[in-house]
């Protein structure tokens, strides 16, 4: 009989973090003196260093704090799809901005760079690579043909004539680059933006008429956005003179 | 409906029980009830389907078996030997275990990739590389399975007890004619009991085969990597892949019900 | 020099010197905890131990288990649960290279010679406690030990079950032509079975001798409780008498204040005839009376009496030569 009350002190104090776990919509710029907004960035892996470097400067001068995930483009539009929290979505293609379309979350859609494929190598091309057709005699990899970067490397290939098969298909463009910086793979197929970042640690050979095989970015704002009006200040910041020079640094191509 | 002499179970027990129960089935019959029948079987058509549910199947398996074969030793010396560093040593060993399969995949990277420590002189003596072959695959499923395997057989060990070794060695028995005739067949239950978890820790094996081995069909796309890349272009036969997943692994764990309960259940 | 000499020390368990003939049953007897089951650890090399064991001349000590030549029937037995009764005393003979066929050809004469041939195929759980005992035996006498320990072999055994096994015991180690060390905590077991004595307590050897001595004149509460007399000591000095010698009044009686005890009765139990009656009178005494004096004098738990004895009927004895150092002073 002397149990029975442990039993339910045992019960409320499981229940009592459960409950404190309720109250996080109500801390967006509200706490008086005036508190920064916050800014939810959803973009495609290869435009990590890109969107960082162009968050820094949104910062300050929005008095905001912008918060990224990047993956993916497939599974971020899918999730705005089910209604994910975000403020702004950027895609590596087509299909997945469709995706996110269709389901009625974005706002205008627009494209604002492009990326072409490279050949990258580890700095000292161990495998004396050039051009796609000495792929052949090497151990190379490039992305699974379920991700953007794995169709637009089927393309090159094919326009190419090149029947060589790859060691591995990598599951994003980053695991590829990272398979070639570490050595394990001779060469890969990666972004141009991809090879920029890299700097010194590969080696980048360019790929004569990859630009028929471009992949395009595009980016919107989202429905479920809780400050549209900052929202659409990102997307003009990329769309802007300011961005499009980031953009091109980082070694994307003009939309 | 027996009753139970002992009464009836106390709903403080029964309760958390069942809510572990949903948590635990929950997801597994939604998604069997989100797949259609059809898209399932069409799934089990394509090759790439069935040459990766073949490789999963094989590779862990020839798994399993490197890892008994080094990890049964292992565990004995583990249980039945005394030495400085005994602690240590069995701590270090299940680091696999706890390792983020990435991390794993580095690691194993490091040392047998093809410029690892060890990889690269082996691939410029032999010309054979672990990476993007079916042999890495075996080496990163026995790599993160191994641990399982060890620490499973270590406690059938301990829970045996060496009295039978002490009878055994006092009919004339050597440690080895012990520990093939006494040792193991005591303590089998417990052995076959972590070879199945080995088993089962292979089979859903990915970040550490696709970091070190990457993904190729036929070679090292194993089921778990062919529904993470097919995920990204096709939900629904991502969905009836692990479907498939599902029901290989539920029927052998099924069928092995008996045996991988491990001690105690003779 | 044929035989076993022991001289060993189990750190913080017992300190032991003992010497046996092929062929001896040499019993080891004493309380619970005394150190007997870690003497015979020591000698089949199971314990870590100081000092030296030898047999047949050869020295044990660096000896691993396996190549003493020391055959063990555990107290819990240790059957191997996964071998049939056959399997298990075969097994000696196989470790020690004996064809398939062969071992368990001899393995089966071994049943036979026990009594219990037709339950070769069973497992240990199969069996009944005085079956798996005598398989315990065969096993260890299969390999043709040179020393066999038993520890308690009769624990846990029906009355009947252990009266028949300990007769088949006798014949069995009658025709055995090595040395047997048998531990025991009941005294039936080292009277009928053993050559000789060897008493036990607190970690050292308090008393050794033939059964019959080590009984009459017992140096050791432990076996003066096993065999029903009173001990006292004082000194070197042991002064003996039987219960039935103790007379047991309410009132101080007269006669010589050496033999005389005061006391609390703590328990009266029926023993044949008469009532033993348990008294804490600064020794623990026993007394036997009548169950009509019982009753009249109201001897029950609680009592105060007056314990005493004829000097005429107190047998007195000292240490013996071979044992003063051994012995707790």
């Amino acid at each position: 009989m002397i149990r029975k009350p442990l039993a339910t002190v045992l019960a409320l104090g499981l229940l009592v973090p459960l409950a404190a776990c309720g109250d996080d919509d109500d801390d967006n710029g509200g706490d008086g003196g005036g508190g920064t907004s916050e800014l939810m960035v959803l973009g495609a892996a290869s435009l990590t260093d890109v969107f960082e470097e162009l968050g820094a400067t949104f910062e300050p001068d929005y008095d905001a704090k912008v918060t990224f995930s990047f993956g993916s483009s497939t599974d971020l539009a899918g999730q705005v799809a089910d209604g994910a929290p975000g403020d702004v979505l950027a895609t590596a293609d087509q299909t997945s901005m469709t995706v996110a379309e269709d389901a009625g979350v974005t706002g205008d859609v627009e494209t604002f760079a492009t990326n072409v494929l490279v050949i990258v190598t580890p700095p000292d091309n161990p495998a004396g690579i050039q051009t796609l057709d000495d792929l052949g005699d090497a151990t190379w990899i490039r992305c699974a043909d379920e991700v953007p970067c794995g169709r637009a490397a089927l393309g090159v290939l094919e326009d190419n004539g090149v029947t060589a098969e790859p060691a591995s298909l990598e599951e994003d463009v980053r695991a590829t680059l990272d398979k070639v910086i570490s050595g394990e793979a001779d060469a890969g197929l990666v972004y141009a933006t991809d090879a920029v970042a890299a700097d010194d640690s590969v080696n980048t050979i360019e790929i004569p008429g990859a630009e028929s095989q471009l992949t395009s970015y595009f980016v919107t704002t989202l429905e479920q956005s809780e400050d549209s009006d900052l929202a659409q200040e990102w997307v003009d910041l990329v769309l802007s003179d300011e961005g499009q020079q980031v953009l091109e640094d980082a070694g994307f191509g003009a939309p | 409906m027996t009753r139970d002499p002992l009464g009836r179970a106390p709903l403080l027990i029964l309760v958390p029980a069942a809510l572990a129960v949903v948590v635990l089935l929950l997801p597994l019959v939604v998604m069997v009830g989100s797949t259609d029948l059809p898209g399932l079987l069409d799934q089990l058509r394509t090759e790439t389907a069935r040459q990766a549910l073949w490789l999963s199947v094989s590779t862990s398996t020839v798994a399993m078996l490197i890892a008994l074969v080094l990890g049964l030793p292992l565990a004995w010396v583990l249980a039945r030997l005394r030495f400085r560093g005994r602690s240590l040593l069995r701590a270090l060993i299940v680091v696999p275990m706890v390792l983020p399969p990435v991390v794993a995949g580095i690691a194993l990277r490091t040392a047998f990739g093809r410029s690892g420590t060890i990889g690269e002189p082996l691939l410029d003596a032999t010309g054979f590389a672990f990476p993007y072959t079916t042999w890495g695959v075996v080496l990163a499923h026995v790599f993160v399975a191994m641990p399982f395997v060890v620490i499973s057989i270590e406690g059938a060990l301990r829970a045996a007890g060496s009295e039978y070794d002490a009878a055994a060695a006092t009919l004339g028995a050597s440690r080895w004619t012990t520990f093939r005739r006494v040792t193991v067949p005591l303590a089998l239950p417990g052995i076959v009991a972590g070879m199945v978890l080995g088993w089962a820790r292979s089979l859903g094996e990915f970040g550490a085969t696709i970091t070190f081995n990457g993904n190729y069909p036929g070679t090292t796309q194993t089921m778990p990597t062919l529904i993470y890349v097919t995920r990204q272009a096709d939900t629904d036969a991502a969905l009836a892949l692990s479907l498939v997943m599902l029901v290989v692994s539920v029927s052998v764990l099924f069928a092995l019900r008996e045996r991988w309960l491990g001690v105690g259940t003779t | 020099m044929s035989g076993l000499e022991v001289d060993v020390t189990v750190p913080g368990r017992v300190t032991v010197a003992l010497t046996a003939e092929p062929g001896e049953v040499l019993a080891v007897i004493g309380p619970n905890g005394a150190g007997k089951t870690s003497l015979l650890g020591a000698v089949a090399g199971l314990v870590a131990a100081e000092g030296t064991v030898r047999l047949n001349g050869r020295e044990l000590g660096p000896l691993p288990v396996r190549e003493r030549g020391v055959g063990v029937v555990f107290q819990d037995k240790l059957l191997f649960p996964h071998l049939s009764a056959l399997e298990n005393v075969a097994f000696g003979l196989r470790s020690s290279g004996v064809p398939r066929p062969e071992a368990r050809a001899t393995a089966l004469q071994w049943l036979d010679r026990l009594g219990i041939g037709e339950l070769a195929g069973r497992r240990p759980k199969e069996l009944s406690g005085g079956q798996a005992q005598r398989v315990a035996i065969a096993r260890a006498l299969a390999q043709h030990p040179d020393v066999l320990l038993l520890d308690e072999p009769f624990a846990g055994l029906d009355v009947g079950v252990a009266a028949g096994l300990r007769i088949e015991l006798t014949r069995h180690l009658a025709s055995y032509d090595g040395i047997t060390l048998l531990v025991t905590h009941d005294a039936i077991d080292a009277l009928t079975l053993a050559d000789r004595v060897l008493v036990i307590d607190d970690g050292v050897v308090a008393q050794v001798g033939t059964p019959g001595d080590v009984a009459a004149r017992p140096r050791t509460e432990h076996v003066a409780r096993l065999v029903g007399l009173n001990v006292i000591r004082q000194g070197d000095v042991f002064r003996c008498f039987a219960p039935g010698a103790v007379t047991v009044s309410l009132a101080r009686p007269e006669g010589s204040a050496r033999n005389l005890w005061r006391g609390t009765v703590l328990s009266a139990a029926p023993h044949g005839d008469a009532i033993r009656l348990l008294v804490a009178a600064g020794p623990e005494l026993i007394a036997d009376v009548t169950p009509v004096a019982t009753r009249e004098l109201g001897l029950e738990p609680g009592r105060e009496v007056w314990l005493s004895v004829k000097e005429t009927a107190v047998d007195t004895y000292s240490l013996t030569p071979e044992e003063p150092d051994k012995v707790r002073p």
